[in-house]
């Protein structure tokens, strides 16, 4: 297969559009329906049991109802896993009564006890948006330095666009965000800007022995260097997707959305390489070349971006 | 000839090394309470008394005796480490009865000064005398008497009660508690009525700081409130260690083999270091005494398919400059070479990123977080230069020097 001649960057403004459509609707999940926080983010308890032998809900209903505890509480059954979610902290007394109850159905289940205090909870959610916010003045000083500016732009917007639309399918489909979500934002933030990366150092790599004139050869230089690129870009992120998946499939309960939430940004850290970040530097550097007093008119590629 | 050697022995040196020491090195990694079980609670300390504030040393006190605490209960390898300015982390692996440990652990620092006055035959210092809050906060210090050794400066707030003790008990013994444990029995030497005392003995410098710091600990004892806790049973546990492990173990050969089938002769090489990477990462958590949990082990995992990107973004130049219709062992230098910087840029960019969850995160967070930093520089270490090295050796014997070794077909190749 042969990128050679493939315009990339001359349908940048669909992909625009598809990101733009995304991060609104995203938007208007998170603000009206929000994120499911689990137990590190909403203070409370979380029981996690695994059993030996199966166990019905109505069962386990019944033992919480027993130790006074049904209210307010959620069971999410599985094969031989059931969780229940208490929006108040247990107490430690409760919380021996419910591990009795509960041996009492299955002598040999076992039991994984989370409890987050609010305060804790919310110190949480604040440390994750200042690693956020200083990852990305980081990446931009380092970027700016290695490269230039516009380069450190259009890397921070691809960026940002991959964690958002994470957190917005999070959103969307009402997925569970714990500890390990934040996690998995903040190493998406760390690794998807490598694919981009990559290729921005093609570009530089051209630009040393092209002659700009117009925006039609800054547009092929990008055309080019996204072709060179395509195959690095697309395997460098499959090694680590191979990675994420089999633990998404075969992997331990709790690191689940981990793996899942690795994988989504993953699949649109590739695409946002490619589709928006190259698109984007060509955008603001080809600002620059039109300006240019001996460079000809605008022509139709420039008013296409 | 001598490259030939120095190859195989530079790859059969370190397979057999890896073969020998793994088993050991993997019985030897630490796994964290949520792989092998246990509970876990971040307590915040509060001063027991209004208007008193937590002092570092109140809380370094406090954790050493909560340290103490854990030992006597018998359980095994008690983590107690303060944080921050007010909360203190305690890690407990493989409890039987958790609500005891719990129960104890929360109870403030007891300091007493008892006496045997009254006490019935066979009981001993049965009488309290003083508490805690008896004492000047930080009053006890250490000075030296004529003899240079040291000794116990105490103060406490209640002079005549202090007195009317010290009457009482002359000649006789008034012994220190920590809880249920005497840290010393003093005479009393003479009636005091300033309040103040010295405490002398034939004790240690260490032994005297440890007198002091007691004191002043029991003086200001701090309330503590469970901000978090985690607890998982030690099957549960086990499963997801298990779990987790098998599906790192089939994700690294899909990537092996993916490497192998693209890339051919780099690929294998690339999986060689792959493996050695893993290797000296592990030896690094056993050296380094470092507590695997299970982000961590998911950090592993996708380490291992970002430690093969700087190979598929050095094999994809090569591959480029072969079909340009370079000679392969120039295509080889020059994909190496020209593919170096952006391997560095993304790597330092991921570093930079962990540095600030470093930073930022606490627990697991933090543990992932240094993980992923660590197989970043070994990777750099195994993925860029060892399999350069090996590749070049190849190259330079004669073995590797077709374009399908690298996974390039003939007709693709530009004629020069």
């Amino acid at each position: 297969m042969s990128f050679k001649q493939y315009d990339f960057v001359g349908k940048s403004r669909i992909f625009y559009i598809i990101s733009i459509v995304i991060t609104i609707v995203g938007l208007l999940f998170l603000l009206t329906r929000g994120l499911n926080y689990g137990v590190d983010f909403r203070s409370g308890s979380n029981v996690d049991m695994a059993f030996s032998q199966p166990v019905t809900t109505e069962q386990i209903q019944s033992v919480l109802e027993e130790v006074g505890i049904s209210e307010g509480a959620s069971i999410t059954p599985g094969n031989d896993r059931v969780n229940v979610r208490f929006s108040e902290v247990l107490a430690e007394e409760q919380d021996l009564q419910l591990k009795a109850g509960v041996e009492k159905l299955d002598p040999e289940a076992t039991f994984e006890i989370n409890t987050v205090d609010p305060e804790m909870a919310k110190e949480l959610g604040r440390n994750a948006i200042y690693a956020v916010l200083l990852s990305s003045i980081g990446i931009i000083i380092y970027v700016s330095i290695r490269f230039e500016w516009r380069f450190a732009i259009a890397a921070i917007v691809a960026l940002l666009h991959d964690a958002f639309v994470v957190i917005s399918i999070f959103s969307i489909l009402g997925l569970e965000v714990s500890l390990t979500f934040i996690i998995a934002v903040l190493t998406i933030i760390g690794y998807s800007i490598n694919d981009t990366i990559v290729i921005f150092d093609r570009i530089r790599e051209n630009l040393r022995f092209a002659k700009i004139k117009r925006y039609a050869d800054l547009k092929d230089l990008v055309n080019k260097s996204l072709a060179q690129t395509l195959w690095r870009s697309i395997f460098t992120a499959l090694s680590v997707f191979i990675a994420a998946f089999f633990m998404l499939l075969l992997g331990g309960e709790s690191i689940r959305m981990f793996s899942l939430a690795i994988c989504i940004g993953l699949a649109f850290g590739a695409y946002s390489s490619i589709f928006i970040a190259s698109p984007l530097w060509l955008t603001l550097k080809g600002r620059n070349v039109s300006n240019k007093p001996k460079a000809p008119k605008p022509n139709k590629d420039k008013i296409e971006v | 000839m001598k490259r030939i050697i120095s190859f195989i022995a530079t790859v059969l040196g370190i397979t057999i090394l890896m073969a020998v020491t793994t088993p050991g090195l993997l019985k030897d990694v630490r796994l964290g309470l949520d792989l092998k079980g246990g509970f876990e609670i971040l307590y915040e300390a509060q001063p027991l008394m209004e208007g008193q504030q937590v002092t570092p040393e109140a809380l370094q006190e406090t954790a050493k005796s909560l340290q103490k605490r854990a030992d006597a209960l018998g359980t095994t390898e008690p983590e107690v480490t303060p944080e921050g300015s007010n909360r203190i982390r305690l890690k407990v692996a493989g409890v039987t009865d958790e609500a005891e440990v719990r129960k104890t652990m929360k109870e403030p620092a007891n300091l007493t000064f008892r006496s045997n006055d009254g006490c019935e035959e066979g009981q001993e210092f049965c009488k309290i005398e003083l508490r805690g809050d008896d004492f000047v906060e930080n009053g006890a210090s250490i000075s030296y008497n004529q003899l240079n050794q040291p000794v116990i400066d105490i103060k406490v707030k209640d002079k005549a009660k202090f007195a009317e003790i010290t009457g009482r008990l002359l000649g006789r013994e008034l012994a220190i508690f920590m809880d249920d444990t005497m840290l010393s029995a003093p005479t009393v030497n003479a009636i005091l009525t300033d309040g103040s005392a010295q405490i002398t003995g034939s004790y240690s410098l260490d032994e005297a700081k440890e007198i002091r710091d007691t004191i002043n600990l029991g003086a200001l004892p701090l309330k503590l409130e469970e901000k978090y806790s985690q607890s998982v049973g030690a099957t549960l546990g086990m499963q997801s260690l298990n779990k987790t492990l098998q599906a790192g173990i089939i994700a690294s050969i899909a990537i092996l083999l993916f490497m192998i089938l693209r890339y051919r002769v780099p690929g294998l090489l690339a999986s060689f270091a792959l493996i050695l990477h893993t290797w000296l990462l592990i030896l690094i958590f056993v050296l380094a005494d470092f507590t695997l949990t299970l982000p961590g082990i998911a950090a592993l995992i996708l380490g291992i398919g970002m430690a093969v990107d700087a190979n598929i973004i050095t094999y994809e130049r090569i591959r480029e400059e072969i079909k340009t219709g370079k000679r392969v062992s120039s295509a080889v230098k020059a994909g190496g070479k020209s593919s170096l910087r952006a391997i560095m840029d993304s790597n330092l960019t991921t570093i930079l990123v962990a540095s600030v969850m470093f930073a930022f995160g606490t627990g697991a967070v933090k543990g992932f977080a240094l993980v992923l930093i660590l197989e970043i520089i070994v990777s750099i270490a195994t993925n860029v230069y060892f399999s350069r090295f090996l590749l070049n050796l190849l190259v330079n014997i004669g073995w590797a020097s077709k374009p399908s070794h690298y996974g390039v077909k003939e007709r693709d190749i530009r004629e020069l």
